[in-house]
């Protein structure tokens, strides 16, 4: 402390020594220590103002607004995030949705063919059944009528022979003998005629 | 005579003589460029203050953008614990910004050129810096003037030195800027009185020098006020951290 106002006691002699030497040729005004005391008063005054005002009102304000740009960017910024991940959990719900209602419409299509498929396939086999049935019978009738067709013919043979006979030489002929004679014949020609 | 350099200088008074006691405290146009810088200072801080829109419009870009490099500043020279301190060189980078760069504007005054000025504001950093010293270190601050792996030899040496660097750093601090200031408002007044004494046939050299002179004067206007805040924000980081 000793040293430090020795050594401004010497800076301030060497100040005044100067301003004396400076005076002469009327040179440094900064050295005349006319206003010295007057430049002091009102450094101090504008300087404690200017400090006071702004770190008690502008300094505050300032790093305030700056920290609300951030936080708020930084909000901005995390709610943009939270869009995003949003949108992509949309996306994926929307193209679960349409997976799975491909799927469906795929499962429907499907039964609705199967079901087709088994429509016709019963009416299919009840159609056989039935046709099977009718050929059946009508086989049934052809077998009985094949059954009755040799004695049909034979009778016919015989009737239209004793017609025959009576128109030729007008005479009665007995039918039994016909028929006998008709019976040997066919039994004689029946492979030919019935393929039997 | 307005062709002494010298002239732009002079301190006079401006209205009533004013005493409180023995002390003549009247306002002088020294005064008067003190409050224009303050009010200039307070005026554009306030407007650039005032809203806070997402995207800042010029006068709150500038603002912020000052505000922002001083933090920087003292963050990066002085570290965390120089945060309370950041609306003194906060004030202190602006004022002298202010005043030097006023003085640039011709016919106006430059508080900064006067040593009793840049010298009081000195005066007021060393105090106050030794005062932090030794209330966060107490005489443990004393180890500032003893700096470590330095031979025991040596040491009454050393120590002597750097009690008179850490003495003479008021002196420096407001010499260099009182100095710069003068020096280069001199130099543009010498040049400007070339111009005229030589006249329209020999002035265009003097002219020229001139207009680069004002160039350089305004970058040394801005350097000398970044050097003395960042050279106290220096001293602070000594008090603060004591390295040695």
């Amino acid at each position: 402390m000793i040293k430090k106002i020795y050594f401004q006691s010497i800076f301030f002699s060497f100040l005044f020594s100067l301003e004396a030497f400076a005076a002469e040729n009327g040179g440094m005004p900064q050295l005349n220590p006319e206003f010295w005391v007057s430049q002091i008063f009102w450094l101090t005054l504008t300087f404690g103002i200017l400090y006071i005002v702004l770190s008690k009102l502008i300094l505050p304000k300032i790093s305030n607004n700056l920290e609300t740009r951030k936080s708020q960017i930084l909000e901005n910024i995390e709610a943009a995030e939270k869009q995003r991940e949003d949108s992509e959990t949309k996306l994926k719900e929307y193209e679960e949705i349409i997976s799975k209602s491909k799927l469906e419409a795929k499962n429907i299509f499907n039964q609705a063919r199967e079901k087709a498929l088994k429509d016709i396939n019963a009416k299919r086999e009840v159609l056989d059944k039935q046709i099977d049935e009718e050929i059946s019978i009508a086989e049934e009738e052809i077998n009985t009528l094949r059954k009755s067709a040799p004695e049909k013919i034979n009778t016919i043979a015989i009737e239209a022979s004793s017609d025959l006979i009576q128109k030729l030489i007008g005479a009665e002929v007995n039918n039994s003998s016909i028929s006998a004679i008709v019976d040997d014949l066919s039994k004689r020609n029946g492979d030919k005629y019935y393929g039997n | 005579m307005a062709a002494n350099p010298m002239t732009q200088f002079n301190v006079y008074r401006i209205g009533p003589e004013i005493k409180v006691g023995a002390f003549d405290i009247s306002f002088t146009n020294a005064s008067l460029f003190m409050i224009i810088s303050t009010l200039a200072i307070l005026i554009i801080f306030n407007l650039g203050s005032k809203k806070n829109s997402l995207l800042p419009n010029k006068i709150q870009l500038l603002a912020e953008l000052s505000y922002t490099f001083v933090s920087k500043m003292i963050s990066d020279t002085a570290g965390v614990k120089a945060k309370p301190y950041f609306a003194f060189i906060f004030s202190l980078f602006m004022f002298v910004l202010f005043c030097n760069m006023l003085g640039m504007i011709p016919y106006t005054f430059t508080v900064t050129s006067h040593i009793i000025v840049t010298f009081v504001l000195a005066a007021f950093i060393f105090i106050g810096v030794t005062f932090i010293g030794f209330i966060k270190h107490g005489f443990g601050y004393l180890k500032l003037f003893v700096p470590s792996g330095v031979p025991a030899v040596l040491l009454p040496l050393i120590v002597v030195i750097e009690i008179i660097s850490y003495l003479s750093r008021p002196v420096s601090l407001s010499v260099r800027l009182f100095a710069n200031m003068m020096a280069g408002h001199t130099m543009m007044k010498v040049f400007g009185g070339f111009v005229v004494s030589l006249g329209i046939v020999g002035g265009w050299l003097p002219l020229s020098f001139s207009v680069a002179l004002t160039g350089l004067e305004i970058l040394v206007a801005f350097l000398q006020a970044y050097v003395f805040a960042i050279l106290t924000c220096i001293y602070l980081n000594d008090a603060l951290n004591l390295h040695h």
